[in-house]
């Protein structure tokens, strides 16, 4: 049997990041895939013929551009189109558009309140403010306060420097903002309810809190601080649909040399002696490698991937205290043809944005309160877009997809599991939702796709569904993910690491914790650095 | 002014103020303290409010004084006398399989629980103590810091070294989370979780659910550090502490003045200089201490425009939206809650059968409306205290939420519902109790703020939320107990680290003055 | 809830656009707040000479402006200005600065003090957000009034002529700084002897929907005293020879700074004479107080430095070759041949007799040429006649 120097669990964005790199520093590298095709969250399916699905994640914007340039992602078929701005649809006709365009943008708030369109400067300078903070630390390991090895105390000195570098004011006004609910940090800003809430999303999204929930507003950070081409906070479509994010990976790591394996369920890490030496798949195949890396999430890859026995205990129980809550479903949609929307002037530049109808904070938190008793939202939030408008490569011409995602929807309802019927009819309450606002678009359904955070769990392996690994709160973020003390991609055995969204950037096809890990585990190798350090902002 | 007789005056004779006054006095300071009501102790209060029936009309335990201030002010010299001490907390069960937490020990739950009840006590308790070292001091600043600022951080990292790596890795967790998970995680009583849940709650507008609510209980429980195991009854109801307090300040040289409320700060330039009187009356001192909330401090007392816009904005946006509301019976007999022991009817009763209850309940408080099915802290003082009623009668007292104070119909209509709810509420677990009620009375925040002049009827004077804690407390800009005006201070619960009958604001605040006097003096020598 | 039309324009025409588009000859244009603007006509010079020598007309439409109005409008001012507002007196006009609470500039612009009560604030910058929290505990109005009143700055040696002609009866009598009011067409056109080419000129405030008419008389009426419409770039030259600063180039407005430490306060701006201490509170004025005791970072400066070659984005440095400050703004300045800069020095340098150096880049057919022009520092704007002061305004 052929004997690995790295065996990645799972061919997800930061699997195949994670292989690409130990690829690239020549080591013999193998990715073991369960599903019969690779991608894990970031993939495009044809479940209906002649449509392409982004049937998980749907837009880019995270996916660190260090990375996309070092392994030359584009050469390897990527190419991320920017689209600008959003909607929030009302009940009664109007909506409001978030513009790229900062004049446009103006007049469009200055619409519903001129006091919140002044006050959108000040709030992106103050978002901005904090999102330069993090960006900072996102294509690095964070550093273990509770350790006292030189490299953690001068990291946690350097972190401690940027910190002081705002100024007592500043600082406090970055405590204040991660420590607040986006609802609370909004009202300090706007007094309308339809901008708030149409802000609010982003301090939600994949996460099972409300927007009242204090910490919601450093979620919305995580959704502004990636950038396309530059723009910070700027969103983008693959072309070909989030696949052809895993696609360039994948070919990039065939490129130096690394395999992938696909319809490899990993049953088991190897232990022995204290080291993990290698996987055992589900039907007894064995694959044997000194290093072992999870693509997996924390859950799953210590609850479910190890015997506790050769665990520590503290692991098992903070593995089983990690917060991982599905609160989201998605629904994919091929059309007939482009829906119309009247409450927007005609062939409007934001039907190439995403798409809300929610208007109110109260009706948000209220969403958020069906799910906290165990049923999906019966009014949800959903992040709706029609990738088709810039890529011709998903739908025949004139044909078209639409991603909806949709929140809040518990991995597990009151009333029992979920079933075929109650999946639809969570899948009912979305489209009549829709289709308040679209008259036509029911008629234009040729397909639906309903995926709950039970069909993410069990097709995807995303524990309850939770698109990010784990929750993005405060307590699970930097030296804490995903553990105090296990947060440098190092597993509780040697020789095993993670390179998953469970681990410290955190999710939102980033591939920065997968190329965190490999500098990691090259390190420990003693095998010479290949991973890019990232960007400084200016 | 080289004629005037004080040369501190302290804005309201709430216990902080009263806790500042007794330390500035101390130091050699002429304080004299004006308060708006008859009698000082802010909301220590106790008030007859049915003829022969007595009751603590604010605050109505003492949970978290702290034991130095209390040693300092020799406020058991002062009359403070204990009814009853380290009461056992009962969480009532409708069907009268009820709990009793006991310190560290709690009985009519599974031995695993009870287990995991006494290791989850002793590391709060361990928590505690590393609060503490936050609480007992001011906040440092975090980059143009002093030397004093810088000593106290690494005092404070220090004692979070020496937690020991699993506690301090659990503290980061924990201290930003909410409890129905660290419940959920330690537990499987479902009453037991909700009563470790509603000492997460308790005053705040949160549910369980929400972020922070660990920092809440943590709050709650620093007197575990400090070597209680229950909170403690007062012979007299709280306005026995109020007074013992004001005894004290007055022992050391203060001087109380009531009935008198303070209208306005005065200010010569941009320097506070003295206070007017509602009556007229202007007095001049060189330091001026609020133990009012920020709200009512800033807002109405300096006014916004003798302060900064943006420190304006802050002060706007801080956030004391108060959700709890008192209840008060007067009662013909000890009432019957059903299987309890009556040997346990004076101790802190916990009217929350589950967390997912107390969510429900705050779900209302969010978008404006009481809760249609309220959780309680239930107290009989009259059980241990026969000075409260006459003779074989007794009176009840209940914190009820969630009542926010921006009720959207309004309280004018909302109090006699909402108190109907409550009582209806409480005849399910105490059959019969609604017959025995003399007298009723219902303080919803509205009320509170009328009687204690507390914004919002907060009893913190404002949201123990992360961003309104420790050196973000009230807001920046008056964090370390001084604000933009010189010679103006803040004292009160809205400060760091918050209320709840501690005293620790109040002496923090006083340090605060006497250090920022003697590096003025220094300097100008 | 709002259901006025939507525009989904990016940009949008100012009231004066038709007369405007049919004379950018150039069709140059960008974008200023929103609206179309030109930065040409036809060429900058004779643009420029316009200004300085004749009368030249400058669409100021799109400046914001607000309306603050009610019992507490001086003394909401007054604490939002570091200068005393209350010494603007009806029919005059101020210019000011207001800062953070750190003391940072948010913008400069001018109060109209209308009537009793009743004031307009103009500024580059839209602040809305920031008067509304200023306004906490002051009973004052405030009401962006930029969509609706189009203006124009006429400017320069025969603006008064041109508008006497135009049957503005008395203006020569208007003083720096002052306001009246004048019949137009049954509506009301406010006149203010203000500019920002330091000359002898007026601004021309009119409801939107008379703009069309009041540019017509106007142009009609200035003719013969060779009146010329003049863009953006033309402007610009103007303003730095008269040492004006302006946001978004010589200082960035204090709530969009995102990287801490790069606002400025109003002594680091050269504008410490606005500055009243003594008339009470004002926000910012702890934070100034403090930077009066400690001492500023930077000293802003007017450079005249030797050659031609304009020094935008320069560096400046010291005799060794260190970078001490840089230039914020520079132009030649052809009425006074002078090669001027604005310029924001790290302290202590900036001083009179400091050796400070420009460092140039400048290409000529591909060739690149670094400079290193020697600097000096102007007490007084290189622009600055007499009869921009001089009352009654002569016709010259």
């Amino acid at each position: 049997m052929k004997k690995y120097d790295a065996i990645v669990i799972g061919a997800g964005h930061n699997g195949l990041c994670n292989a690409a790199y130990l690829a690239k520093a020549g080591l013999d590298v193998l990715v073991l895939e369960r599903n019969p095709y690779i991608g894990g969250a970031t993939v495009s399916r044809e479940l209906h013929p002649g449509w392409k699905y982004s049937n998980c994640s749907y837009v880019c914007s995270l996916l660190r551009p260090e990375i996309t340039r070092d392994l030359e992602l584009p050469r390897h078929g990527l190419q991320v189109i920017p689209y600008e701005g959003g909607v929030t649809f009302t009940r009664d006709g109007d909506y409001f558009g978030n513009y790229g365009d900062h004049e446009r943008q103006y007049r469009e708030m200055a619409r519903h309140s001129v006091r919140d369109a002044n006050a959108y400067d000040r709030f992106s300078a103050n978002v901005m403010r904090q999102t330069r903070l993090i960006r900072k630390y996102l294509m690095t390991t964070p550093p273990d306060p509770t350790s006292f090895k030189p490299r953690d105390i001068k990291g946690l000195l350097e972190l401690a420097e940027s910190f002081t570098d705002m100024g007592d004011e500043g600082l406090l006004d970055t405590l204040r903002f991660w420590t607040m609910s986006i609802g609370d940090y909004l009202d300090e800003y706007f007094e309308t309810d339809l901008i708030k809430a149409h802000m609010a999303g982003s301090g939600i999204i994949g996460t099972a809190l409300g927007v009242y929930s204090p910490g919601t507003a450093y979620v919305l950070l995580h959704h502004y601080m990636g950038d396309v081409d530059g723009s910070v906070g700027a969103w983008g479509f693959a072309r070909g649909g989030m696949g052809a994010v895993a696609d360039a990976l994948a070919s990039s790591l065939k490129s130096f040399g690394g395999e992938i394996v696909c319809d490899a369920d990993v049953h088991r890490v190897i232990v022995r002696g204290g080291r993990a030496v290698g996987v055992a798949l589900a039907d007894g195949t064995e694959y044997h490698a000194g290093t072992v890396v999870s693509n997996l999430d924390p859950k799953r890859t210590f609850l479910e991937c190890f015997d506790a026995s050769d665990l520590p205990a503290e692991v098992v129980h903070r593995a089983k205290n990690f917060k991982i809550r599905g609160s989201s479903g998605k629904l994919n949609i091929a059309l007939d043809g482009l829906p119309t929307f009247p409450a927007m002037p005609k062939s409007s530049t934001l039907m190439v944005s995403d798409m809300h109808a929610s208007e109110s904070l109260f009706e948000l938190e209220r969403a958020y309160d069906d799910w906290k008793a165990g049923t999906w939202s019966e009014d949800p939030y959903f992040d709706m877009l029609i990738p088709t408008q810039v890529d011709p490569t998903m739908a025949a011409p004139g044909k078209h997809m639409m991603t909806v995602f949709v929140q809040y929807c518990p991995p597990t309802l009151a009333d029992g599991p979920w079933t075929p019927e109650k999946c639809d009819a969570f899948g009912k309450t979305v489209l009549d939702k829709i289709s308040r606002y679209s008259p036509d678009f029911k008629d234009l359904v040729l397909d639906v796709e309903v995926r709950t955070p039970h069909e993410i769990d069990n097709e995807v392996g995303l524990t309850e569904g939770n698109i990010f690994q784990g929750e993005l709160t405060f307590d699970q973020l930097l030296f804490n993910r995903p553990f105090p003390g296990y947060a440098q991609y190092r597993g509780p055995v040697q020789g095993m690491y993670m390179c998953g969204s469970g681990t410290h950037p955190g999710g939102g096809v980033m591939a920065a914790p997968g190329a965190n890990a490999a500098r990691e585990i090259l390190m420990d190798l003693k095998k010479p650095n290949v991973v890019p350090e990232g960007y400084l902002d200016d | 002014m080289t004629d005037k007789r004080f040369d501190t005056i302290i804005i309201g004779a709430g216990h902080n103020g009263l806790v500042c006054a007794a330390y500035l006095a101390k130091a050699g300071r002429k304080v004299l303290v004006l308060e708006a009501a008859s009698q000082p102790g802010g909301a220590a209060a106790t008030r007859e409010f049915h003829p022969g029936f007595r009751v603590s009309s604010g605050a109505h335990l003492l949970t978290q004084l702290n034991p130095g201030v209390a040693k300092d002010l020799g406020l058991a010299s002062h009359g403070l006398d204990y009814a009853a001490r380290d009461l056992k907390t009962v969480a009532l069960a409708e069907d009268g399989a009820h709990l009793v937490i006991d310190g560290g020990s709690v009985s009519g739950v599974s031995g695993n629980d009870a287990v995991a009840y006494a290791k989850f006590h002793s590391q709060n308790r361990r928590f505690g103590k590393v609060l503490d070292g936050f609480f007992s001091r001011r906040q440092p600043t975090l980059v143009d810091r002093s030397w004093d600022d810088a000593f106290s951080l690494l005092k404070l990292g220090w004692s979070l070294k020496r937690l020991g790596k699993e506690d301090m890795q659990d503290l980061m967790r924990v201290g930003l989370i909410n409890i129905y998970d660290v419940a959920n995680e330690h537990f499987d009583s479902e009453l037991l979780k909700a009563a470790v849940a509603m000492d997460g709650v308790l005053g705040s507008h949160m549910g369980p659910r929400s972020p922070n609510t660990v920092y809440g209980y943590l709050h709650r429980h620093i007197a575990d550090a400090w070597g209680n195991s229950g909170p403690a009854l007062v012979r007299g109801g709280m306005g026995a502490v109020g007074q013992a307090f004001a005894e004290a300040a007055r022992g050391f040289g203060a001087e109380i003045r009531c009935d008198s409320k303070v209208a306005r700060v005065e200010m010569q330039g941009c320097h506070a200089t003295g206070v007017t009187l509602e009556s007229g009356e202007t007095l001049f001192a060189d330091t001026i201490v609020s133990n009012a909330d920020p709200k009512t401090t800033f807002e109405k007392l300096v006014g916004y425009p003798n302060l900064d816009a943006g420190f304006s904005r802050r002060v706007h946006n801080f956030r004391s939206r108060g959700v709890s509301a008192k209840l008060h019976l007067a009662l013909d007999t000890l009432p019957d809650f059903r299987g309890l022991d009556a040997a346990l009817a004076g101790q802190r009763l916990l009217l929350a059968p589950t967390m997912d209850h107390i969510e429900r309940a705050f779900n209302h408080a969010k978008y404006g409306e009481y809760s249609r099915a309220p959780v309680m802290e239930i107290s009989i003082p009259s059980v241990h205290d026969d000075s409260l009623t006459p003779a074989g009668k007794h009176v009840l007292s209940a914190i009820v939420q969630f009542a926010p104070y921006a009720l959207r119909e309004g309280w004018d209509s909302g109090k006699e519902v909402f108190k109907r709810i409550a009582l209806e509420q409480l005849e399910r677990y105490a059959p019969g109790i609604n017959n025995r009620v003399l007298a009723s009375e219902l303080s919803t925040p509205v009320d509170l703020e009328r009687e204690f002049g507390m914004a919002g009827g907060h009893w913190h004077h404002g949201e123990i939320a992360l961003d309104q804690a420790l050196l973000m407390r009230p807001m920046p800009g008056a964090h370390q107990y001084r604000t933009p005006i010189p010679g103006l201070y803040l004292c009160g619960a809205g400060s760091h680290p918050g209320g709840g009958i501690m005293g620790l604001a109040g002496r923090n605040a006083a340090e605060a003055v006497i250090k920022h006097r003697k590096d003025r003096e220094e300097r100008a020598a | 809830m709002s259901l006025r039309p939507h525009d989904e324009r990016m940009v949008m025409p100012t009231p004066f656009a038709p007369r405007v588009a049919a004379l950018c000859q150039t069709n140059d244009w960008y974008t200023w707040a929103g609206y179309t603007t030109p930065n040409t006509f036809e060429e900058v010079g004779l643009e420029y000479f316009a200004m300085r020598n004749s009368t030249g007309v400058f669409d100021l439409s799109p400046m914001t402006k607000y309306r603050i109005t009610g019992p507490d409008a001086e003394a909401f001012l007054n604490r939002v200005m570091v200068r005393d507002v209350r010494k603007i007196k009806p029919g005059r006009v101020g210019y000011t600065v207001w800062c953070t609470d750190e003391g940072m500039v948010h913008d400069d612009g001018t109060i109209f003090h209308l009537a009793q009560d009743d004031y307009r604030l103009c500024a580059q910058e839209r602040c809305m957000d920031w008067l509304h929290w200023s306004a906490l505990g002051f009973d004052v109005e405030i009401v962006d009034e930029t969509a609706g009143i189009a203006a124009l700055a006429v400017q320069g040696p025969t603006s008064c002529a041109t508008l006497r002609n135009m049957g503005l009866s008395g203006i020569e009598n208007l003083k720096p700084f002052g306001v009246a009011t004048f019949p137009f067409n049954g509506a009301e056109l406010l006149v203010s002897r203000t500019g920002y080419t330091g000359d002898l000129g007026y601004e021309l405030w009119i409801d939107a929907q008379q703009a069309l008419p009041l540019w017509d008389a106007l142009f009609a009426a200035g003719r013969e005293r060779l009146i010329r419409p003049v863009g953006s770039e033309a402007l610009g030259i103007a303003r730095i020879e008269a040492g004006f600063i302006m946001a978004g180039e010589d200082f960035v407005p204090a709530e969009q700074v995102v990287r801490h430490g790069r606002a400025r306060s109003p002594f680091e701006l050269g504008l410490e004479w606005l500055v009243d201490f003594d008339k009470g509170p004002f926000t910012g004025r702890n934070a100034l107080l403090k930077e009066k005791r400690e001492g500023s970072r930077y000293r802003f400066v007017i450079l005249d430095i030797e050659g031609n070659k304009p020094a935008n984005h320069s560096f400046i440095l010291d005799k060794h070759g260190r970078t001490i400050g840089h230039v914020t703004s520079a132009a030649w300045c052809p009425t006074a041949k002078s090669n001027i800069a604005l310029a924001s020095m790290n302290m202590p340098w900036g001083r009179d007799d400091d050796e400070m150096y420009a460092e140039i880049y400048y290409n000529r057919e591909l060739h690149w040429t670094r400079l290193l022009s020697r600097c000096r520092v102007r007490r007084d704007p290189v622009f600055n006649p007499p009869r921009r002061r001089a009352t009654p305004a002569q016709d010259l």
